[in-house]
Formats: structure tokens, sequence, C-alpha cells
């Protein structure tokens, strides 16, 4: 089946097998690779994307569902080379070591500081806590949003 | 597979009635789980998600009339939490964020898992699920009639969830749940208690500790006897997330703490 969306601002198609989900869409189809795949089951947040502006695990949403809305993934964030707050705070604390759950932190972190000028630990926290890191590097995690509130 | 679309609750009963083996989805924290690890392969999905009249929340008739697409985002905050606090309590411990964001009251019902942790709350408040069909209309069932075993509910085929309506809490009342950590955790075990001074009773509601969520009621007087009552009413199992022992042991000591809680406030 044919489904219209729009990704990063623009719009694109793609001819999608009614039973699979956002993330296959997006990393298989549209060549957004951005999003991770991992879990397929919403426990690691390394898929996250906005879905009409709402931080959601893209595997947990069908791709048909996506029909007629509007995306942003991580490949949204900053604005053409310019990387987003949160991408440039994250490289400064060394929040980064294996790379692979950055992406769904980094989007789950510019939606908490697009809705809370100045959060405090626990709500960092309460935040991320759909984003597992199994580098277990959490604290340079944390710093890096709270660098990033700071600009912001 | 085909992806049905309705855009309006009327629209989505006629397509419910003519496809009854489609499988429902709007949230999708339950279902995509199981296309993804392909455990159901159905004929067709019945996206719900472009339904309007099944989002949001409104008093009717003294009660509150929640849709069965409201997200336990929209629970945890506001007015809602203010209204039913062991709701609000209990939407805040499910998943994470992003699984608040999509995850629907609906959708806790429609699963019917014995962990869902909307329900205990829901039994305590004594709530009616609004279920609907073209054939026979509107019926309205307590959620305890409603949920008959481990994921299964007394849906028809072509019926579909519509709303939850629940009187607003003027009583105390509290959620509590066991598991390893705070986010990302499906209930070792769970309780809702409310303390109902109206009626002169307390009472309380587990999870994961029975084939459907079970429900305790004592006298206010007697609240002393509640953290037995709930012991004596659970039919725990042993399984991956803790034994039948544990389950009952930390039951008592939540439903002692939980009556603390209510009685203090």
């Amino acid at each position: 089946m044919r489904v219209e969306l729009v990704v990063n601002g623009e719009p694109v198609e793609a001819d999608v097998w009614p039973g699979e989900s956002l993330l296959f869409t997006l990393r298989e189809r549209l060549s957004f690779p951005g999003s991770k795949n991992a879990c397929e089951q919403g426990e690691c947040g390394s898929c996250s994307v906005l879905l009409d502006g709402t931080l959601v695990c893209s595997c947990l949403v069908l791709a048909a569902q996506a029909d007629g809305h509007d995306i942003v993934t991580v490949e949204g964030l900053g604005d053409g080379d310019e990387l987003h707050p949160v991408q440039t705070a994250f490289v400064e604390a060394g929040a980064v070591q294996c790379g692979f759950c950055t992406p769904g932190l980094v989007v789950a972190a510019a939606d908490l500081l697009d809705r809370t000028s100045g959060p405090s630990e626990d709500e960092i926290r309460e935040a991320l806590s759909g984003n597992l890191c199994r580098c277990t590097g959490y604290q340079k995690i944390v710093e890096a949003v709270k660098i990033a509130a700071d600009r912001l | 597979m085909e992806v049905l679309r309705p855009r309006s609750l009327a629209e989505a009963l006629v397509v419910r009635a003519e496809h009854p083996e489609a499988l429902a989805i709007r949230g999708g924290t339950d279902v995509m789980v199981e296309l993804n690890f392909d455990r159901v392969r159905p004929e067709a999905m019945l996206d719900l998600g472009e339904i309007q009249e099944l989002g949001g929340w409104a008093r009717e008739d003294g009660l509150l009339r929640l849709g069965a697409g409201l997200t336990y985002a929209e629970i945890e905050q506001g007015e809602l939490a203010s209204e039913l606090p062991a709701l609000a309590e209990a939407s805040r411990t499910i998943g994470s964020p992003q699984i608040r964001n999509r995850g629907t009251l609906g959708g806790n019902l429609g699963t019917a898992s014995p962990a869902g942790d909307a329900l205990p709350p829901l039994l305590v408040d004594e709530a009616e699920v609004e279920v609907a069909s073209t054939a026979r209309g509107t019926r309205r069932l307590a959620v305890r009639e409603f949920l008959v075993g481990p994921k299964r509910n007394v849906l028809e085929d072509d019926e579909l969830i519509v709303a939850v309506l629940v009187r607003p809490s003027g009583s105390s009342q509290t959620f509590m749940k066991v598991g390893p950590r705070n986010a990302m955790v499906i209930a070792v075990c769970s309780l809702a208690v409310a303390a109902d001074r109206e009626r002169g009773e307390m009472r309380a509601s587990f999870g994961s500790a029975g084939p459907v969520p079970g429900l305790v009621r004592v006298a206010l007087e007697d609240s002393g006897d509640l953290p037995d009552a709930v012991a004596a009413a659970c039919s725990p199992i042993d399984d991956v997330r803790g034994t039948a022992d544990y389950r009952r042991h930390a039951l008592r000591v939540l439903a002692r703490r939980a009556v603390d809680r209510c009685l203090a406030a």
C-alpha cells in the first residue's frame, strides 16, 4: 500500500507492507537510518521520533497510521549542517560511547527542552527513562542535557 | 493484509461489523509488539487513530466520560489527575514518556492483561466500559464484568470499546506498584485503594495477582483488615516476574501502606 507523509519537512511517499512499522519504513524504504532498530517492542527508545510533535517509538507506530502525518527524525533536528544544541552538547559532554542509543536520546532530550526550560535532574531522568544506553553512560548524557538546557 | 482507516466512529462500527477478523489498533503499544514479533498475522488492521470521537474526555451527567483513545499522558496531568488520583498515579507508572504518549485506556481494556496498570484504579472507582456495535447499539458494563480472564474480555467481534464512564472520585485514593525499576516495568503486583467516606467503605483492587484484577471491600471502620482481605482474595502464580508467595506478601505490605496513605489524606 502507498503512504504519504512528511518527514523532516519534506513530503515523501513509500510503498509499504500493511503490517510494517513506521521505523521499518523510515530506515528501509525512505533512507532515514538515524532512528535505530533494536528491541522492536518500545523498551529501548532507540527508534524515538516526533509524530505530529509528540515523542513516540516509531517501532510501535504502524506505517499506515503515519499516512498524512508529520514526522521528525534525528536527521531533521539540526538546521542544515548546523547541529541541534542537544547534539552539540552530547559531543562536548562525551555523552556518546558506542552511539547506538544516541539518536533516540537526542530526540527525547530535544523534545524535553522544547517543552521545559531549565528542567531539574529528576525531570531530565524521567524524560529519558524510555531510552536505554547499554554502555551505561547515563551520567554524561544527563550532563549533556543540562548543557543544552543552559543554552536554549 | 489490508489496513482499514475509518474517519468517524459510525464508519468504524460499520467497518468493524464487515471485518470481524480485523485487529484494532490505536496507540499500538501492545498490538505492534505482536506484529513485529510475528505472533499475529491478521487479514486486516483496523486503525482507530483517526477517529476524533474516541479521543479526549468530557463531563456527562455527573460522570467523567473518558474516550477509549485517551492516552496515559493525558490522564497523568491537569484536571483529570485531580479528579481520578489513583488512575493518574497508575498512568505515571506506565512504560516511558514514549509509551504514555501513545498507549490508551481503551487499549488497556482491549488487551485485558492481568497486569494492566489502569485496571485496578478503574475497579476501585467502579467504572463502566461503553462498547458499541451497529447491530445492537451501545451497552455499558462494569469493568469487573468486562474482564473475564487473562487477556480475555467480553467484547464481541463486531464491537468497539468507545469510552469509560467513571464518577469523579471524592475519595482519597492511591495506586502502588512493585517492579525492578520505576520506568518500563510490567507490574510484579499492583494495588489501587480508595477510602470512600460517603459509603463508609474501603475498596482495594490488585493487579498481576490473579487471572483478572480483583476487587475487595471492607467497612471503613475495619480498614485494618484490608491487608489480610487483599492477601486472601488474590490468587497469584509463580512466573518470570515473581513468585506467588512474594506477590501475596508484597500486596499485604502495599495494602497496609495504602490504607495509611488514604486515611491520612
